[in-house]
């Protein structure tokens, strides 16, 4: 478990002081993939850096499984960061090193014999999809190639927490998507903790299960990402959740409820969804608002639906739209416009 | 001038001084100038690293009076001339050689001239590794040590053989120059037979030796830096 108490961060510079961070407190839970989401300048790598010391924080701790890690020795701290790994935007990968060596490379900071290095290192190329690219130079190797060696390395010590900084950002949708898949399991099957810091909300739809919504150096909103996705409550969740502006495109009819449906990676295989229920249930639902998309066979976003009237056609939407799993329906009882 | 230096008789002079001198002298300046670089890699490279890691934001900060002591130095050395600085360490060679003449003798004021230009060379090759990758390995635990050993060296072999071939190709001008107080090899020839004989075809012949061997020296070492560069794809 990770606990960031009062956490702030002050730069002082020559051009005058900046409060990256202001009183941060968040807990992020074993098994968790978190996700850390702001606009450019929010203070996310600010945040995700003080989380593993790189930046000392100026006010307030971090505390791993109870211990503050701003109170450890350098030599100590060396320690803790085997437990804490990162990767990066850049994937800064070794670019004099082969792919295998790259991967070694954490190990043998750890002391770890070059023997039994490699052959986790191995294990990992293996994990990570890329068996075959041992012998190869990161320059020989796509953007995304070279992320699942980052992650590899990454993976390297048996880090309890992996800090993915924008890990991403620089990355197509497609393969964006396929290094989120690789997260997740690994998430799943090692039982590893993610924090993910993001400026694209697709990446938190995708994989996160909470969310805390940075602005201006403060958490703006924090909780479960469905939660915060039905409702979003801070100017800046909306922005985010709402990329276009909700108000401009949602013209509701008097007298219309309206259901507010968060895709989470539903299957979209055969006939979309509101379309099936129009034939199945006879409801015509009215698309008030869409921001969906199919990523693989799965569609992510959110769509707002205006319904008739009618209590029993409105719970009759909410059972037949979450039968299937991994949609999330809540009504929109506030007033959308 | 050229009609007189190109006769006959001046000619075949030539040819007999070049080919009982020549491969000797091809050898000392080589050998000169290669021990010289070594030495001055040697010492170079530790004073590069910490020209570099012991800034305020370094891996492994030092004192700011260190640091200031450590630039005095070097600047100070890298701007007296050679040829001063060749004079005012002869009683240094003679205390570590016993002499002041001869190619090995040449080789102490060489190296006091050339480590620190390979300091800031070394300097200026680390100062290109991207601060993201030492910030990567520190975020892996890697010591201030480990950071230096396993990822700026490594990270800039390329840089460091194309700067180091640089060092050794003025090495090499420097080593000729040494030859007009002392120093063996070409340098001496040249100045000999051309500046105090007169033998204008000597001269020249000495100056394309040296002009083929900074040429050879040169293009080894960019192919060695391009073939170690795992960067291009090849
Ligand atoms: N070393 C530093 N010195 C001074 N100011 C800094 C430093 N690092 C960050 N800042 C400032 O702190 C604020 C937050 O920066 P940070 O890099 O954390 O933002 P970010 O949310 O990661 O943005 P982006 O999405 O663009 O990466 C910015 O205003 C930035 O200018
Ligand atoms: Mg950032």
């Amino acid at each position: 478990m990770i606990e960031i108490k009062n956490l702030s961060k002050t730069f002082r510079t020559t051009a005058g002081t900046v409060e990256a961070l202001k009183n941060i407190s968040l807990t992020v839970n074993d098994g968790d993939i978190y996700g850390i989401i702001g606009m450019s300048g929010a203070g996310k790598s600010t945040l995700v850096r003080c989380i593993n010391m790189l930046e000392r924080p100026t006010e307030g701790a971090v505390l791993m499984d109870g211990q503050d890690l701003g109170a450890l020795t350098q030599k100590e701290l060396r320690k803790v960061r085997r437990d804490v790994t990162m990767i990066f935007q850049g994937f800064n990968l070794l670019m004099q090193k082969t792919c295998l060596r790259n991967i070694c490379f954490p190990l043998e900071l750890a002391g770890v014999k070059k023997e039994e290095a490699k052959k986790r290192a191995m294990e990992l190329l293996e994990i990570v999809g890329l068996p075959d690219k041992a012998g190869s130079y990161p320059a020989q190797l796509s953007g995304g190639q070279q992320q699942r060696i980052a992650i590899a390395r990454a993976l390297a010590t048996q880090p309890k927490v992996l800090l993915c900084d924008e890990a991403t950002s620089a990355l197509d949708p497609k393969t964006t998507h396929d290094i989120l898949e690789l997260l997740k399991d690994i998430n799943e099957r090692l039982g590893i903790t993610i924090i993910i810091i993001t400026h694209q909300m697709s990446v938190v739809e995708e994989i996160c299960n909470r969310v805390a919504i940075l602005d201006g150096g403060v958490v703006a909103e924090e909780g479960e990402v469905s939660e915060v996705f039905a409702n979003p409550q801070s100017d800046a969740a909306k922005r985010l959740v709402f990329p276009d502006g909700e108000e401009e495109v949602v013209p509701v009819h008097p007298g219309e409820r309206v259901l507010r449906v968060v895709f989470n990676g539903a299957m979209a295989a055969g006939a979309p969804l509101i379309t099936q229920m129009a034939i199945d249930e006879k409801i015509a639902a009215n698309i008030l608002y869409a921001s969906t998309k199919c990523l693989g066979d799965k569609v992510y976003g959110n769509m707002l639906l205006g319904l008739p009237e009618e209590e029993e056609t409105v719970q009759r939407a909410i059972r037949y739209l979450t039968k299937g799993g991994n949609v999330l329906v809540t009504e929109v009882k506030e007033n959308v416009q | 001038m050229f009609n007189k230096m190109f006769s006959p008789e001046n000619v075949a002079e030539a040819l007999t001084i070049l080919k009982e001198e020549v491969p000797f002298a091809l050898w000392e300046t080589t050998y000169a100038t290669l021990l010289a670089t070594a030495f001055a890699i040697l010492l170079g490279l530790p004073f590069g690293i910490l020209l570099v890691v012991g800034e305020k934001d370094g891996v492994l900060p030092l004192p700011k009076g260190v640091m200031y002591v450590l630039n005095v130095v070097i600047n100070l050395l890298r701007s007296v001339p050679f040829l001063l600085l060749m004079i005012l360490a002869f009683p240094l060679t003679r205390v570590i050689l016993g002499t002041t003449v001869g190619t090995a003798a040449s080789i102490v004021p060489l190296v006091i001239a050339a480590f620190p230009f390979v300091a800031r060379l070394v300097e200026s090759s680390l100062r290109e590794i991207n601060p993201n990758i030492i910030e990567m390995a520190q975020s892996m635990g890697a010591s201030p040590m480990q950071i230096i050993v396993k990822v700026m060296l490594p990270e800039s072999i390329p840089s460091l053989i194309s700067n180091f071939t640089i060092a050794i190709t003025t090495i090499l001008g420097y080593t000729a120059m040494s030859g007009t107080i002392g120093g063996g090899g070409l340098g001496k020839i040249a100045i000999n037979y051309g500046y105090h004989r007169y033998k204008y075809l000597v001269m020249l012949i000495a100056v394309i030796i040296l002009i083929v061997l900074v040429q050879v020296f040169q293009s080894v070492g960019t192919k060695l830096a391009v073939k170690l560069d795992r960067r291009v794809k090849h």
